[in-house]
């Protein structure tokens, strides 16, 4: 294991340990947070992988705007404040069955494809100066796409959320 | 770097995030748990862009792409549990059962008749 390898192992280990905390913890504000643990650990496995740009992004939409956005959710929807016994269902055994059958069946198939892969990273793939130009060469029409789909996201996120709007009476 | 350890990890966080849909009965967390599996999907994208080194930049590109899409559809996914919050006052997803096929009496129907929007506001 080299170094690269040591770090992103441990920030892999955060990741994943947040993780759980995220799905186990019986306080609901604390999910929200330990999803900021998550995807901060996420995004610093991103700069050790050299995607330097996508890590920022990581950073500013996840950490900065959809946890906000949950814990918005979390607070109109007037979720419990303190420890919450009742937030898992009853199918709880059951959804550690699959997930445990998910888990070793991707591990399986990935330490048999790839266990030996190896290459040497090299500094600059990612950054901000090669991402645009190939966003803006190669894939701008799904880039132009994708803002239509956003925008469709957004008026339809404000109409469902007003509360003036309802049903059209007559016409 | 072994390209083994990012894409053990993103497995485990999909596996995580498996277990946080399937076992979360509040509707925010089990949104948390989406996210969650969508960035076990990120981090693959990632690791093997940089595992094929594409001089197009694909995988990174589209990790971009599903950053977006992950912002959309959680704003929509959150406008849409307001909407059920609004209507019932309760945001547990095994107890809107309104649209299941079983008769079986659900727990959230004695709590108290739907309300329409108009009269939330």
């Amino acid at each position: 294991m080299s170094g690269q390898d040591v770090v992103f192992v441990l920030l892999g280990a955060v990741a994943i340990g947040s993780g759980v905390l995220v799905v186990t913890t019986r306080q609901i504000v604390h999910a929200a947070l330990w999803l900021v643990v998550s995807f901060g650990a996420l995004a610093g496995g991103y700069l050790v992988l050299t995607a330097e740009f996508v890590a920022w992004v990581q950073v500013l939409i996840y950490v900065g705007a959809v946890v906000v956005l949950l814990l918005f959710g979390i607070m109109l929807t007037r979720a419990p404040i303190g420890a919450a016994a009742d937030l898992d269902s009853g199918n709880r055994w059951a959804a550690l069955a699959v997930a445990l059958g998910t888990a070793a069946v991707l591990v399986t198939v990935l330490v048999m494809g790839f266990g030996h892969a190896y290459k040497p990273l090299k500094a600059g793939g990612g950054s901000a100066e090669e991402l645009g130009a190939s966003v803006f060469r190669t894939w701008v029409l799904p880039f132009e796409v994708l803002s239509v789909l956003l925008l469709a996201a957004l008026v339809g996120a404000i109409v469902l959320s007003r509360s003036d709007i309802g049903a059209r009476k007559g016409g | 770097m072994h390209i083994i350890y990012p894409a053990v990890v993103s497995a485990l966080l999909f596996a995580v995030g498996v277990y946080g849909v399937l076992a979360r009965r509040n509707a925010i967390l089990v949104l948390m748990a989406v996210e969650l599996m969508l960035n076990a999907v990120n981090l693959n994208l990632v690791a093997f862009d940089v595992w094929w080194r594409d001089r197009l930049h694909g995988g990174q590109v589209l990790t971009l792409f599903t950053i977006v899409i992950a912002a959309a559809e959680v704003g929509l996914g959150l406008a849409i549990v307001l909407l059920v919050y609004r209507n019932r006052k309760v945001v547990d997803v095994d107890r809107l059962r309104e649209l299941s096929e079983d008769p079986a009496p659900a727990a959230g129907q004695d709590a108290e008749p739907a309300k329409v929007t108009e009269g939330a506001a």
